[in-house]
């Protein structure tokens, strides 16, 4: 037997933390990737009309 | 808190229970009407940008789930169907919900209209506004229509999937609203029917407590029949087509057929069964939708082809 035995309560405290970092991940990405393609829509001729005035 | 307290209270949430705090299986079908909205909206948009804007939606309906959970922790406690639920467990507090909830809901908000338009952003704004103030605070315990104007909740997500690639409506994105506006009381009516005492014993004015279950019969029977012109319309609008209408026609039949069947039933023989027909109407009614939905999609898929449509 472990001498230090785990208490549930830690996985439990360890899947919580696990998912809420996934989700933030997740959160950069999709922000990450909503950029690019904004960005590249720009690109593509739609720029904004102070930008397209100059 | 220290260690040694957080062991003895033995009850800490898990990640899980958070997402049970977004009603995530109501959400599956704010997923997918909103997609399909956004889908058979005229116009185009990235498939990442409309994977943003369903994913928002998603998060809006989630957050009203959890403010929904935190207002009604009270109703949640006293029905069989609820009492599992992370706030009657005792596995999150009444405020951790309310957080969570406002936060996701200003989050979404924002991002839906960020990624899509003001129009979408506000629009999903104020269908968590009518579904937490208008339903949960107000209608849900007042009234026995309650039901009837809070389905408009969750009618709103195809349309908020058409704002965010149009900016706007139209009769085609009110159509699928009344089609989910309409279809809400004979879906939670049979539920009523055969969950039985639950909501007389939370204190809910359902139909079925306030108007006796003869009565409620009675109103599945009405709503059903005037459900089906919104659906018919639909299937001849500019985002109908055949398919749609044929599969319009054959689903309102059966729907009106299971409502007949309903209506002409007693208490006592209901009972002998278990329900049968009434669960087996519910059942339906769950398929009624997502045909009618899937349908659109079709209609949709087939466009690039030449088929489908009008």
């Amino acid at each position: 037997m472990a001498l230090r035995q785990e208490h549930e309560i830690y996985n439990r405290r360890l899947g919580r933390n696990l998912g809420l970092g996934l989700v933030l991940l997740a959160f950069v990405a999709l922000i990450f990737g909503l950029t690019v393609v904004k960005i590249s829509h720009l690109e593509e001729g739609k720029l904004p009309s102070a930008e397209a005035s100059q | 808190m220290s260690d040694l307290s957080a062991i003895d209270h033995g009850q800490e949430a898990g990640f899980g229970d958070y997402v049970q705090l977004l009603k995530p299986r109501v959400m599956s079908l704010v997923v997918f009407t909103a997609m399909v909205g956004l889908i058979v909206a005229p116009g185009h948009v990235h498939p990442f940008v409309a994977f943003t804007a369903i994913l928002f939606i998603a998060l809006g309906g989630g957050a009203s789930g959890a403010l929904n959970m935190w207002y009604d922790a009270d109703i949640d406690r006293v029905m069989r169907r609820t009492q599992g639920r992370p706030i009657p467990a005792g596995r999150v507090t009444e405020g951790e919900a309310l957080g969570l909830g406002l936060a996701l809901s200003v989050l979404s908000c924002l991002m839906l209209g960020l990624a899509t338009n003001w129009f979408a952003g506000a629009f999903l704004g104020f269908t968590i506004f009518f579904y937490v103030v208008i339903y949960t605070m107000w209608l849900k315990r007042s009234t026995p229509q309650n039901i009837v104007i809070g389905g408009a909740a969750g009618a709103f997500p195809p349309m908020i999937g058409w704002a965010a690639v149009t900016g706007g409506a139209s009769v085609e994105s009110l159509l699928m609203f009344l089609l989910i506006f309409m279809w809400t009381p004979p879906h939670f009516w049979s539920l009523a029917l055969f969950m039985k005492d639950d909501y007389s014993r939370a204190g809910v004015p359902m139909l079925t407590v306030t108007h006796g279950r003869r009565a409620a019969r009675r109103h599945i029977l009405a709503y059903t029949l005037l459900l089906a012109p919104f659906p018919l319309a639909l299937a001849l609008s500019s985002i109908g087509g055949p398919v749609t209408l044929a599969a319009s026609v054959v689903l309102n039949l059966i729907f009106i057929l299971g409502a007949v069947r309903i209506v002409r039933r007693d208490e006592a023989s209901a009972e002998a069964d278990g329900y049968k027909a009434e669960k087996a109407f519910f059942r339906f009614s769950l398929a009624y939708l997502f045909l009618h939905f899937s349908a659109l999609l079709v209609e949709a898929g087939l466009a690039p082809f030449g088929l489908g449509g009008w």
